[in-house]
């Protein structure tokens, strides 16, 4: 290339001096990318960027000069130091979100010349990606098309001044539609890598809520208070009854007095499956909870992929729960369990810390002594629950250390965690062996899909007793002194006016049903968008005939695929342009058409003269000759060219042709 | 020799798919629309890079979408922009005559018969860098006209014209050129030369002239001493120190003989055509009729637009040999 470039191209980005269009845009691409970040930043942050914004406004409105650019560091180290004592460093999750939304402020107020547009643009593509770090809903997704569309217009608005607003609108609406499918091609064949490709960072993990390996009095009810969904499971047909909806979770042995632990859980190969029993077969999708924890319906008979039994009869995924999984499972309600356990763990079954819990020890230790069958002593820990007027409230009163005894004695008001802290409590000391399993109890089938929901509200915990010859046995000492807890649900359990999530109330009930319409279609979002992973994938590769793709073959295919796409969008989009002038096709054949009778243009012979000649040799035809002359020389040589008058240069040469 | 071959315009006209210069109207056809990322186009791929690493590492399936929206956009721009350019012909108009040192208004037709607009579209003069944006509507031909320095006399030829869009997200440069057979005449750059008096050669029509008119001011002539000094130029004269004679016609009844002998011997080639373009036009004006005599060609007496175009057009292409 010879060309010796002129200092000012005038198409260079760097050289186009920004209109407010083009700010208005970006402004309104950069506050949708931003406003979710807006609500975890700090607040002074959030204003401070909205005020950078509104002075690059009052810029552009009063015709003034640009900030100096050492006013513009000197705002980024006062911020970065705000930053910095916010959260003490700079270079966490957070504190980078939070300095990349100051940032943009900052770039908009040096926004001089298009080329500062388009790193803003790009600056608002990270924006909108780290807002994915904490959701990926719906509404995040839509708000990333709004921001990405506002992007498109003033990209285009940029490359093509001069312009209406609407045509700009109209092309970037094109160019996004033709996108589309090679965005959707792209995220379904481009490999999927699964895990991680470096660690992630400490702070990875925020505000889950959900189970942990400890309980202690107060921990379940805080987590029910939450209206976050745990999973969903689709039966695809009969539901279990909802006496059947107990959903396992961690397994507390070891108490401390107070506090419930799992302590360690061993592995082993999967325990022979209960007799008898109804099986059920359904797909679990579970949140994200960064524990390793699978729940299933008790009791589960099969194990999914990538997962371990423990020998308390848990499910542990190899690698925690980073992203939204999907399993298949198979379950069996109300089957006869093993009943052959190891006496080391019966014994650690058994274990109490001395000294703690006197009373409740007290009273264990005269059942003992009245009856040592672990079945009646069973059903006086039962009976003494049923009848000893216990309250069931989701706001407990405080429990000192001898929490149990506290709770036996003095409050009897709970939630499910001090009933089977104390029922199994009273068990070890009545020389039962027993043990405590968090998990879920329950679920809202919705009626749109069918698809039971359970919520973190839906936490719960219960006990298992072991009989010799009978296996561990789930004890619900909570649905013993609340009855209704097991049919109807906490909602109805728990005594009128005391809190309780915000969806649970009776009086939102337009809206729970509101919000089964959004819930089936933000389960068919989970399983189909945000559920797209390896093994999906395989299944869609195996569905195009090619089973075994490596990630090289599918790199070449991906690459040709849309290589051809891009070939094919262009013919298709250049064929609709005519190669030769239609006019001078139609002059040719109106040449063609005399010459044949014997009227032959003479090579120096212009336009007017040879139809004037033409027109006197035939003068029936004469008007329509000296009219295709006129279109001719007009359609040729002057200006605008107006599609009636070619159709009309066309239509009176056919004509002339048969006469 | 193969090095020869690779500086010399053959290479380049392979590699431009054309030989010049194109007789006609040019289409701008595919194989001859180049097209190559912008920086802002880099800048977008390191973005797509860091983003897909970012939708990787975190397993961002919204991040993946995110990724692959700016792929498709990338992908749909590159061939939109290689469309705004792709099938335009390109065709030239007359340029009118220009004197030297000043610029030939070279006429450029862009016609579009596709369907779509094209806008912003970039038409350069590689050589001077003259430059015009143009944005061209659907189903019409545009106009450009490029304003060519024209330095020298003799036929100016328009020579390589580039054409460039980066419309519709300026992450790639679409260019083209194109190397119409277009010439625009270039005069000699005339220089205010007194005309010269009227001498022995002149016909009879001449002996006319030595009545000169009182009326119209025509022009200036150095003075000579038979002039009347209320006739002397003395303000041009408080200003430069020449003596010049104001000249009046009264009719248009002054003949002229323009002559190159009755020049200085020792001007150059192109001096002498600068003087003599200076007369031919101070002769115009004046309205006279005027023939003109150079080696090897010989312009009647006559008056007139036509005749003073033929006598530059004549001063233009006028070869030593």
């Amino acid at each position: 290339m010879n060309a010796a470039a002129p200092a000012a191209h005038p198409l260079a980005p760097e050289a186009r001096v920004v209109r407010g269009r083009d700010l208005a845009g970006l402004l309104l691409a950069l506050l949708l990318a931003a406003a979710p970040h807006a609500l975890r930043a700090p607040w002074w942050l959030t204003v401070l960027t909205l005020a950078l914004y509104g002075w690059r406004i009052a810029v552009l409105f009063n015709r003034r000069e640009l900030p100096r650019h050492a006013y513009i560091l000197l705002i980024a180290f006062a911020a970065m130091a705000g930053v910095w004592m916010e959260y003490r460093m700079l270079f966490g999750r957070i504190p980078g979100i939070t300095l990349l939304v100051l940032f943009s402020g900052l770039k908009v107020l040096e926004t001089r010349t298009h080329r500062d547009v388009v790193v803003a643009a790009f600056l608002c593509c990270f924006l909108i990606i780290t807002n994915f770090l904490f959701v990926q809903d719906i509404p995040a997704a839509l708000l990333m098309v709004a921001a990405i569309f506002a992007i498109t217009v003033t990209l285009v608005g940029c490359n093509a001044p001069g312009r209406s607003m609407r045509t700009d609108l109209r092309t970037a609406g094109v160019l996004l539609a033709q996108a589309a499918p090679v965005a959707l091609i792209l995220f379904l064949l481009f490999p999927r890598v699964q895990g991680p490709m470096w660690g992630l960072p400490q702070d990875s993990r925020i505000g889950v809520t959900g189970l942990s390996d400890t309980m202690s009095p107060g921990n379940v009810s805080e987590v029910a208070l939450s209206d976050a969904l745990a999973f969903r499971a689709d039966f695809g047909g009969e539901l279990p009854t909802p006496r059947q909806r107990y959903w396992r979770g961690p397994v507390m042995w070891d108490f401390d007095g107070r506090t419930w632990h799992a302590g360690p859980t061993l592995r082993r190969q999967p325990p022979p499956p209960p007799q008898g029993g109804r099986t059920y077969r359904y797909v679990m999708v579970i949140e994200p909870h960064q524990r390793q924890w699978i729940f299933a319906l008790e009791t589960a008979a099969q194990l999914p992929a990538d997962s371990r039994f423990t020998l308390d009869g848990q499910i542990l995924s190899v690698q925690p729960l980073r992203a939204r999984v999907r399993y298949d499972m198979v379950s069996i309600a109300d089957g006869q369990p093993d009943a052959r356990e190891y006496a080391s763990l019966l014994d650690r079954a058994l274990q109490l810390p001395p000294d703690s819990n006197p009373r409740t020890a007290a009273l264990a230790a005269q059942w003992h002594r009245e009856s040592s069958d672990p079945v009646t002593l069973l059903g006086r820990a039962i009976d003494y629950f049923r009848s000893g007027g216990f309250d069931y409230t989701l706001e407990p009163p405080p429990l000192g250390q001898e929490a149990v005894d506290e709770f036996l004695f003095n409050t009897r008001s709970g939630f499910c965690e001090h009933f089977s802290s104390a029922f199994a409590v009273l068990m070890r000391a009545a020389g039962v062996p027993a043990r405590i399993v968090t998990g879920y109890l329950g679920g809202d089938p919705n009626p749109m899909d069918g698809i039971l929901t359970v919520r973190q509200s839906d936490a719960h915990a219960w006990v298992e007793v072991y009989l010799a010859g009978r296996g561990w046995v789930r004890v619900d000492p909570t649905a013993a002194a609340v009855p209704g807890r097991l049919d109807f649900g906490l909602a109805r359990s728990v005594p009128q006016g005391s809190a309780l999530p915000f969806l649970m109330r009776p009086q939102f009930d337009w809206l729970r049903s509101l919000r089964h319409g959004w819930d089936a279609v933000a389960h068919q979002w989970n399983l189909r968008v945000l559920g797209y992973n390896t093994a999906r994938q395989r299944e869609l590769m195996s569905w195009l005939g090619v089973p075994q793709a490596d990630w090289q073959e599918m790199i070449a295919t991906l690459v040709a695929v849309l290589g051809v796409l891009a070939f094919l969008l262009f013919a298709w989009t250049m064929q609709r342009v005519e190669r030769t002038d239609p006019v001078q096709r139609a002059w040719l054949r109106f040449c063609e058409a005399l010459a044949r009778r014997g009227i032959e243009r003479e090579p120096h012979e212009g336009p007017r003269d040879f139809a004037e000649r033409a027109a006197r040799r035939l003068p029936g035809a004469g008007t329509s000759i000296r009219r295709i002359s006129a279109l001719y020389i007009d359609l040729r040589y002057g200006r605008d060219r107006s599609r009636t008058d070619v159709e009309e240069l066309r239509q009176r040469v056919r004509e002339l042709k048969p006469a | 020799m193969l090095r020869a071959w690779f500086r010399g315009p053959r290479l380049l006209n392979w590699l431009y798919g054309f030989v010049p210069p194109e007789h006609g109207v040019v289409l701008l056809r595919h194989r001859r629309v180049y097209i190559v990322p912008t920086r802002a186009g880099w800048y977008c791929a390191a973005t797509v890079a860091l983003l897909l690493v970012g939708s990787i590492n975190y397993a961002l399936p919204l991040g993946y979408v995110l990724t692959f929206t700016l792929v498709g956009l990338g992908l749909v721009g590159m061939v939109q922009t290689a469309r705004n350019l792709a099938l335009v012909s390109v065709s030239v108009g007359r340029a009118d005559a220009v004197f030297a040192g000043e610029s030939a208004q070279f006429r450029l037709f862009l016609d579009n018969r596709a369907p779509f607009e094209r806008p912003a579209v970039l038409v350069r003069h590689v050589a001077s860098g003259v430059q015009s944006v143009v944005h061209v509507t659907a189903r019409s031909v545009t106009e450009v006209t490029l304003g060519v320095p024209a330095p020298r006399r003799g036929q100016l030829a328009l020579g390589r014209i580039m054409l460039e869009t980066r419309f519709p997200l300026g992450w790639f440069r679409a260019w083209s050129y194109v190397e119409p057979d277009a010439t625009c005449l270039v005069y000699p750059r005339p220089v205010p030369t007194p005309l010269p008096a009227v001498t022995e050669h002149a016909t009879a029509g001449a002996a006319r002239a030595q009545v000169p008119g009182r009326e119209d001011f025509s022009g200036l002539r150095t003075y000579q001493r038979s002039d009347s000094p209320r006739h002397v130029a003395w303000k041009t004269f408080a200003r430069s120190d020449n003596l010049l004679t104001k000249q009046f016609s009264g009719d248009a009844a002054v003949e002229l003989s323009l002559e190159w002998d009755h020049l200085p011997a020792g001007l150059d080639v192109e001096s002498r055509l600068s003087r003599l373009a200076g007369w031919v036009l101070a002769a115009h004006l004046a309205g006279s009729r005027f023939a003109l005599r150079i080696p090897g060609q010989e312009l009647a007496m006559a008056r007139g637009d036509a005749h003073r175009s033929d006598c530059l057009r004549a001063l233009a292409l006028f070869s030593a040999q």
